[in-house]
């Protein structure tokens, strides 16, 4: 079974994002991994141990920091790594989908994850528009996949605990939700020795598209409603919430 | 090419979801400041279209599309919008429109516009805030061309709006369903045996703060002590630390309780639409910026273990 997957390296929102005119100031932001991606890589090292096979995991490489995100997936159980040198922290789902379905289409997938959605999704999520670029059908919000076969079955999440059962005939995207297990941990030790040996493929970016919008504006939201905010030690703040739930008859 | 805003409407055992309304009532707006039509597209069979209170409604009716199919459903939306060339497609940002709405928009190469909670019309062009970075920043952009997919958070507007008695005009599949990859097998109903934090008055909800799954103790025992129960946001169940039974939110489920006190929960737009009714909302969180103090109603930057452990003092 050869199986992709296909990550994105995205601004972290851990911190505040510094703006620079009508866009965010990628210059000044820390890239981490799309979490997403954390439970698609896990779902490809799962299926890879049930039925065998190889797993690549391909990014583009937004700010030329991506060698520790695929030393990571590679500590995880990932047997290849490719990074395409984009090195445009402004590249879009659908310049990075379009790079990625160039390079994905010379390694006869079986299956292709992705993460079923990136919080920089401004114009959507590379899962659907890799398999539009590439001809495959799609699948998003998955939390289950099982391959027997040519034959992938999975789980679909809709919202409330409903969700379907579908049945795929290969090849296909599929867009991750949650791995079938919790993604596992790899030690930093491994991480570190991976980092020392494995060796990441390079490859240009090929074929040329674009989102398509045109930036009015990027900014925090403007409050129109803010918490009352409650200051003091963490006891005086539990003593007040104490006070505010006795007050309401919650506690 | 038209201008015409298509709606592609989504349904449950029979039942329209709110975000179909929603986007017919905002389609009308933007539809009349175009010149063109509100038209609800309805792709599937064993439902009753004529609910909406667009100019017209489509309903593809076809054996195959008796349940979501993604491969199905996007191969009838892509032939019905390559034949009526409608100025704008409108998708939910649900767990079917997020299927559709960015492989439309690479298939025939035409701007789309995630996470959009707002659009409008500015000097005959469309404009479209997009609800980006976890909620931290919005964005506003506007789609080149003479097309453009969006795909629109629920509960951005109002439902009314959008609920008539159009009646449909039902059509044949355009294209040919068979030979599909993608087979629907069966429905997966939500999973009984746990409590029903839908039915809970009062809510503890954890989010990814809480740091591993020893520390979800610590929010059941205050829960016990304010006779609550514990949820969570999306991350705590993705890692494994408290069944999907527990999940608020998007692809969760909908609360309404008295008292939601959220522990380490930064207030992503997926989470928000699961909670944000909630009668008292208090927030401890220690990012002061996090998005979730424009929502609650209390909040306190602080350490969530240091707060919960002094609270089960006091109680």
């Amino acid at each position: 079974m050869n199986i992709v997957v296909a990550i994105k390296h995205i601004p972290s929102i851990a911190d505040d994002l510094p703006v620079k005119g009508n866009n965010v100031d990628f210059d000044s932001v820390d890239f981490v991994l799309n979490e997403f991606d954390e439970q698609s890589i896990e779902q490809a090292v799962l299926v890879k141990e049930a039925v065998g096979g190889t797993v690549t995991v391909i990014g583009v490489d937004m700010i030329g920091e991506l060698d520790g995100v695929l030393h990571l997936a590679l500590a995880k159980g990932a047997d290849k790594a490719v990074k395409i040198t984009g090195d445009d922290p402004a590249a879009d789902s659908h310049m990075q989908a379009k790079w990625l379905s160039e390079a994905i289409k010379v390694m006869s997938a079986d299956i292709i994850f992705a993460g079923v959605q990136a919080s920089n999704d401004l114009d959507g999520q590379i899962g659907p528009m890799i398999a539009a670029y590439l001809d495959l059908p799609y699948i998003g919000g998955v939390s289950f996949v099982e391959v027997v076969g040519n034959t992938a079955t999975v789980n679909k999440e809709f919202a409330g605990g409903f969700g379907a059962k579908y049945s795929i005939s290969l090849p296909m995207v599929v867009g991750v939700q949650a791995a079938s297990k919790p993604p596992r941990y790899a030690p930093i030790s491994k991480v570190r020795q991976v980092a020392q040996t494995a060796t990441i493929e390079k490859v240009a970016p090929s074929g040329d598209t674009s989102a398509g919008l045109s930036f009015k504006k990027m900014a925090p939201p403007v409050v129109t409603g803010h918490a009352e905010m409650i200051g003091g030690s963490s006891k005086e703040v539990a003593t007040k919430i104490v006070e505010l739930l006795k007050s309401k008859g919650l506690a | 090419m038209s201008n015409d805003i298509f709606v592609i409407t989504e349904h449950m055992d029979g039942k329209f979801s709110d975000v179909s309304f929603e986007m017919v009532g905002k389609a009308k707006e933007l539809a009349s400041a175009f010149g063109g039509q509100a038209v609800a597209v309805v792709v599937g069979g064993g439902v009753s279209a004529n609910v909406f209170a667009s100019d017209s409604t489509i309903h593809v009716d076809d054996e195959n599309l008796a349940q979501f199919n993604p491969e199905a459903y996007g191969k009838v939306i892509e032939a019905l919008v390559k034949e009526k060339s409608p100025r704008l497609v409108m998708f939910g940002w649900t767990a079917t429109g997020m299927d559709l709405a960015a492989w439309l928009s690479a298939r025939l190469d035409k701007p789309c516009v995630a996470y959009a909670r707002d659009l409008c019309i500015e000097n005959n062009a469309l404009i479209v805030n997009s609800q980006v970075y976890g909620g931290k920043m919005i964005a506003e952009v506007a789609p080149e061309g003479d097309m453009a997919v969006v795909a629109v958070l629920a509960g951005s507007f109002p439902a009314e709006a959008g609920q008539g008695s159009t009646a449909a005009t039902t059509i044949a599949s355009p294209v040919a369903l068979d030979g599909l990859k993608v087979k629907f097998v069966e429905a997966i109903k939500p999973a009984g045996g746990d409590v029903d934090i839908t039915a809970q008055t009062k809510l503890v909800s954890i989010g990814r703060g809480i740091g591993s799954k020893d520390n979800v103790e610590l929010a059941e025992e205050l829960a016990q002590k304010l006779g609550a129960t514990v949820s969570s946001s999306r991350p705590v169940v993705d890692a494994g630390w408290l069944p999907r039974t527990r999940q608020v939110g998007k692809s969760g489920l909908k609360v309404k309780p008295k008292l939601y006190l959220m522990l380490g929960i930064s207030g992503a737009p997926e989470h928000l639409e699961g909670m944000k009714d909630a009668e008292l909302i208090i927030a401890i969180n220690t990012d002061k910026k996090a998005s979730i103090f424009n929502v609650a109603h209390y909040g306190a930057t602080a350490d969530l273990f240091e707060v919960a452990e002094a609270m089960l003092e006091l109680l």
